[in-house]
């Protein structure tokens, strides 16, 4: 495993150059998540488009399909046009753990409430 | 991607004081904590709206039904147009991204022409959601409520017993011509011909509109079509109000109001992200063109902003799932 606890002097990102040849492989990765990310949203039209609402066991199925794609577009974005795919390991956790503990939690607790209230209206009206 | 030295120092060292243990320069790791704070504030509206719609008494409208409309074109585009939207976003994401690449080869040239694009990019979507929020606002051609129980038979051979406030939809074109109606206007008369209605408005302009079909749960999963005589049946047991496209206290899309609410407010916050980053990159441009990166000898804003610029896409991706999709 490579140690993260090393770093190397001066690399302040102030420094962050890169070469002609780099650029090149650069803009190469680029245009890749450019085409991955347009073919994503073209999928989740066509199936939002396609598929039906139904209290259905295949309609949680396409929800999560739903969810799971977006959560790869957006960590395309955040680790590869955002660069956080590049900085430090100390310093991707320390943007990623705080914000996700918080959030798992609202949306578990949300959720849970959400369901709760609509039920017991259900079971008084 | 950093330019790397092979100096590596000990971990001790590292966090002692003096360098920065993240690696990253201030402004950076500053416009992160920035970006994490403000992730929070969307994910706390999109959860809000999760919450809304899992506690929802009433039935949820459904976003392609909703948004199936293109500027100028006749005919149903479900999400095409958020999709488009959507595609403007991710381009002028990805000119941002080159123009942080050209800022690394301190190609100055680069840089101005991609953040130019990028600002373009951000014009359209800011236009696009423009038309989007008039068109919402506007409606389909607006809804009244039944007053007194109708039963009907679709076109679809299905018969359906409509209760007391049941929202009925209306063409587009004869919405507009009803909305007067809706004010106390009495002159509108009512005319029946076989098979749709006639609604002829009178006062300092005439107007002749005919109805040729009216719609039940419509934005809901099982959208009816109704016409024929039918129509007359539903149209004599409206009530006296009627409601047209959207706005703070009531709207058309669905019988309860935190649907539009959450429409105008996450699509707003976020549009006005959209517009504070293209005042931002026209900043950022207009200091590249100057040349004032090039005497720093680093474009680092360039990547600030652009930090900026993807939270902005990333965020309507959320959006996108959440509102419209699901």
């Amino acid at each position: 495993m490579e140690r993260d606890d090393l770093i190397v002097n001066d690399s302040y990102s102030l420094n962050a150059h890169h070469s002609e040849e780099e650029g090149v492989k650069i803009r190469k990765k680029i245009l890749f998540v450019t085409v991955l990310l347009t073919v994503i949203t073209a999928v989740e039209v066509a199936m939002g488009i396609i598929f039906k609402r139904a209290e259905t066991f295949s309609w949680e199925i396409i929800k999560w399909t739903f969810v799971t794609l977006t959560l790869v577009k957006a960590g395309y974005i955040v680790m590869s046009f955002m660069h956080l795919g590049d900085e430090r390991s100390v310093m991707k956790k320390t943007i990623l753990i705080p914000y996700l503990i918080f959030i798992v939690y609202l949306v578990y607790i949300a959720f849970t409430e959400g369901y709760g209230h609509l039920s017991m209206y259900n079971s008084f009206h | 991607m950093s330019g790397h030295s092979n100096d590596n120092v000990s971990s001790e060292e590292l966090w002692g004081g003096g360098r920065s243990p993240y690696g990253i320069s201030y402004g950076k790791m500053y416009m992160w904590f920035f970006l994490v704070s403000d992730a929070l504030t969307f994910s706390g509206l999109l959860t809000a709206y999760g919450f809304s719609r899992a506690a929802s008494e009433d039935p949820w409208p459904i976003g392609e039904q909703v948004f199936r409309a293109l500027p100028g074109l006749e005919g149903q585009y479900p999400l095409i147009y958020v999709a488009l939207m959507t595609f403007i976003l991710i381009v002028s994401s990805v000119t941002m991204v080159l123009a942080v690449e050209a800022g690394h080869r301190n190609d100055k040239r680069g840089v101005v022409r991609w953040m130019f694009a990028t600002i373009i990019g951000g014009l359209f979507f800011l236009g696009s959601q423009a038309w989007e929020w008039s068109h919402f606002i506007h409606g389909g051609g607006g809804s009244f409520l039944l007053a007194t129980e109708v039963s009907i038979t679709a076109d679809n051979g299905e018969e359906y017993i409509l209760p007391v406030g049941e929202p009925i939809f209306m063409d587009h074109h004869f919405g507009e011509l009803a909305e007067p109606y809706s004010n106390g206007d009495a002159s509108v008369e009512l005319h029946e011909h076989h098979g749709h209605v006639t609604l002829t408005q009178f006062g300092e302009h005439t107007h002749e509109a005919e109805l040729h079909q009216l719609t039940i749960h419509k934005y809901i999963q099982d959208e009816q079509v109704i016409s024929g005589d039918d129509i007359y049946k539903l149209w004599e047991a409206r009530s006296e109000s009627f409601t047209f496209g959207a706005n703070m206290h009531e709207n058309e899309y669905a019988t309860q109001q935190s649907y539009a609410n959450f429409f105008f407010f996450i699509t707003g916050f976020h549009g006005f992200h959209v517009f504070s980053g293209v005042v931002i990159n026209f900043i950022i441009f207009i200091m590249a063109y100057r040349g004032v990166f090039e005497r720093r000898k680093h474009y680092e804003m360039v990547e600030k902003v652009g930090l900026y610029w993807h939270f902005v896409d990333l965020v309507w991706v959320f959006v996108f799932t959440f509102y419209y999709l699901i």
